[in-house]
């Protein structure tokens, strides 16, 4: 099978905002080779009647009535962030200076 | 010739809208943390919708049954089976780093809206095939600190309010609409409008663009004439108000065709409309392209509406605005063009609810329609978002047709009501703007008034009475306009022995 290249892995890592030290490329590429041909396995399997699934329970149509509950308190919440302010999260900047 | 003008004879628009509409329900979408408008910021959270860890969302019936109503009023085919996904993105808005959302199984698909535009050829109907209607949740509020602009671009950090995060937002999306040529904004306009007005009908949202529970993305691409393959498009974000999704497109149409005269390509990317200027403003292109790796969402389960419970939807839709329009010109003595009129400003409801209160439906469309059109164009609202109910609006006339209030004063009334000063009682009684009728008060000014106007006064003792008028006029200016000018004229006459 192919190959899970060093640029993939870098590629992977932006996505999911992890700070991957160049020099660590070529070890999760190696570990994710692993994880994919494990995965693969589960090819060889015939699958021609089974329906794909993605829950397992197979439950449907499960919804709750229109009804508010009570919210958490603000102080509350607001303790757990790292920086607030107004009342509210105060979160870094989003976008760098073009 | 006008750069639109210019632009309409070389190439022809295809438009697409999406639109996002916040459902009014009670509580969140999958959570009970409640939805009111307005309230302190992070007050209305909770694990759920917070994405603290261990917290499981279950959605809310309501949310599901408003889409597929919603569909349904589309013409939309409803899905057998749908689910959610989850929509991974890094950015603050959203505190679970994803956002719930439908990916290639929204509840309903392939639909259309008919819409109505006047034409150089008289009314035309244009019909808006709709792509898909799917189900997701509202994001936090962000506010940006620091930089000059409060933008984003350049500010030092942002706050986040994550109380609207979770709500009910159902998005609908057009397929692209070719062939509308010149009338590409009007169209655009005519089917946001429409849009707004069926939603209202079934109660499923405020649709208060204003408030932001009406939300419309514009896209647009310019095909020279002639040409088989449609050009790149560009989104418009940021548009807000009716008039805007008209001087959005028009804008984008304009610019457009001036960038592809000058023989440069359209880029594709995401713009914003800017109100004071009418144009568009380039957003940010992206280096890389998004990657939302969507899957199925694991913690809720799929949707499965079974045939019984989408007829039994189906069979309670309300009549649909255009039909139930027809009906209420007929009944109301509107011509076509007055119903239209009334139709794009929004005020067919309030016009109904001001009937039911009493009022003549000529009467309730002059005060709407005439009146308080003005009012919210001034202030560039819609005429549901001025602070004047029908109610309001019922009493004002009642007090006019009693001779309780001159027009001149009824339009004080309306001012200020609508600067918050109470219901028309309250504003009547702390202005003292009541129509003057009692002769007590007015025969001072009856007085004063005929020995201002001594030949005036000799000629109606003479006998002729139509220049009563000068001396009417000279106590309606004393008593600045407040005095019930058929009972100045009966007293005046009765004064000088007519």
């Amino acid at each position: 099978m192919s190959r899970i290249t060093r640029e993939e892995v870098a590629k992977l890592a932006e996505l999911a905002r992890l700070d991957l030290p160049e020099s660590e490329l070529d070890e999760y590429a190696k570990q994710l080779e692993i994880i994919l041909e494990s995965v693969a396995k589960v090819g060889e399997v015939s699958t021609k009647d089974v329906k794909p699934m993605s829950h397992a329970t197979g439950l449907v149509n499960v919804f709750r009535e229109d009804v508010t509950k009570e919210s958490l308190s603000r102080d509350e919440i607001l303790r757990s962030a790292p920086a607030t302010e107004d009342d509210r999260f105060r979160v870094p900047r989003i976008l760098d200076e073009e | 010739m006008s750069t639109y003008d210019q632009a309409i004879k070389k190439y022809d628009p295809v438009l697409g809208l999406e639109t996002h509409v916040e459902l009014s329900t009670n509580s969140k979408m999958f959570c009970g943390c409640s939805t009111e408008f307005g309230a302190d910021p992070n007050k209305q959270t909770c694990p759920t919708c917070l994405g603290l860890p261990g917290s499981l969302p279950v959605a809310n019936a309501i949310g599901i049954e408003s889409t597929i109503r919603i569909g349904l009023a589309l013409n939309c085919s409803i899905a057998s089976y749908s689910r959610f996904a989850r929509k991974n993105y890094f950015y603050p808005d959203m505190p679970k780093d994803f956002q719930t959302s439908q990916y290639d199984e929204p509840l309903c698909s392939n639909g259309y809206l008919d819409v109505l535009v006047d034409t150089d050829e008289g009314t035309k109907t244009f019909r808006v095939e709709i792509e898909r209607v799917h189900l997701e949740e509202d994001t936090g509020k962000l506010t940006h600190a620091g930089g000059a602009t409060g933008r984003i671009h350049g500010a030092d950090y942002s706050l986040v309010d994550y109380n609207r995060a979770g709500i009910p937002l159902v998005e609908i999306v057009t397929k692209p609409v070719p062939d509308t040529g010149e009338y590409a904004p009007l169209v655009a306009k005519a089917y946001v409008t429409e849009l707004r007005d069926l939603l209202r009908g079934l109660n499923v949202s405020d649709v208060r663009m204003e408030e932001g529970s009406l939300r419309c993305d514009v896209n647009l691409s310019l095909t020279p004439k002639g040409s088989k393959t449609w050009g790149t498009r560009t989104e418009t974000k940021n548009v807000n108000s009716l008039r805007s999704v008209e001087r959005a497109i028009r804008s984008e149409i304009e610019r457009q065709s001036l960038e592809l005269d000058k023989g440069n390509k359209i880029k594709q990317e995401t713009r914003h409309f800017q109100e004071d200027t009418g144009t568009t403003r380039s957003g940010r292109s992206k280096v890389v392209a998004e990657e939302y790796r969507y899957f199925p969402e694991p913690d809720l389960v799929p949707i499965a509406p079974d045939k019984a419970w989408i007829e039994k939807l189906k069979k309670a839709l309300p009549e649909q605005p255009s039909i139930r329009r027809t009906r209420l010109a007929k009944e109301w003595g509107f011509t076509d063009l007055e119903m239209r009129d009334v139709a794009t400003l929004g005020g067919v409801d309030l016009i109904a609810q001001t009937i039911e209160q009493g009022t003549s439906p000529a009467s309730a469309r002059k005060w709407w329609a005439g009146e308080l059109s003005g009012h919210a164009s001034k202030a560039d609202l819609e005429l549901i978002d001025l602070k004047i109910t029908p109610t309001d609006v019922a009493r004002i006339d009642a007090l006019v047709n009693e001779g309780k209030l001159t027009d001149k004063l009824a339009r004080q009334v309306i001012e200020a009501v609508l600067n918050g000063e109470g219901n028309p009682d309250e504003v009547i009684k702390k202005r003292n703007l009541a129509v003057v009728s009692d002769d007590s008060a007015l025969i001072p000014a009856i007085e004063a008034a005929i020995a201002a106007n001594p030949d005036a006064a000799a000629k109606i003792r003479e006998g002729k009475v139509q220049v009563v008028g000068v001396i009417v006029g000279a106590v309606m200016k004393t008593t600045g306009g407040s005095a019930d000018a058929a009972k100045v004229r009966e007293l005046v006459l009765k004064t000088l022995g007519q």
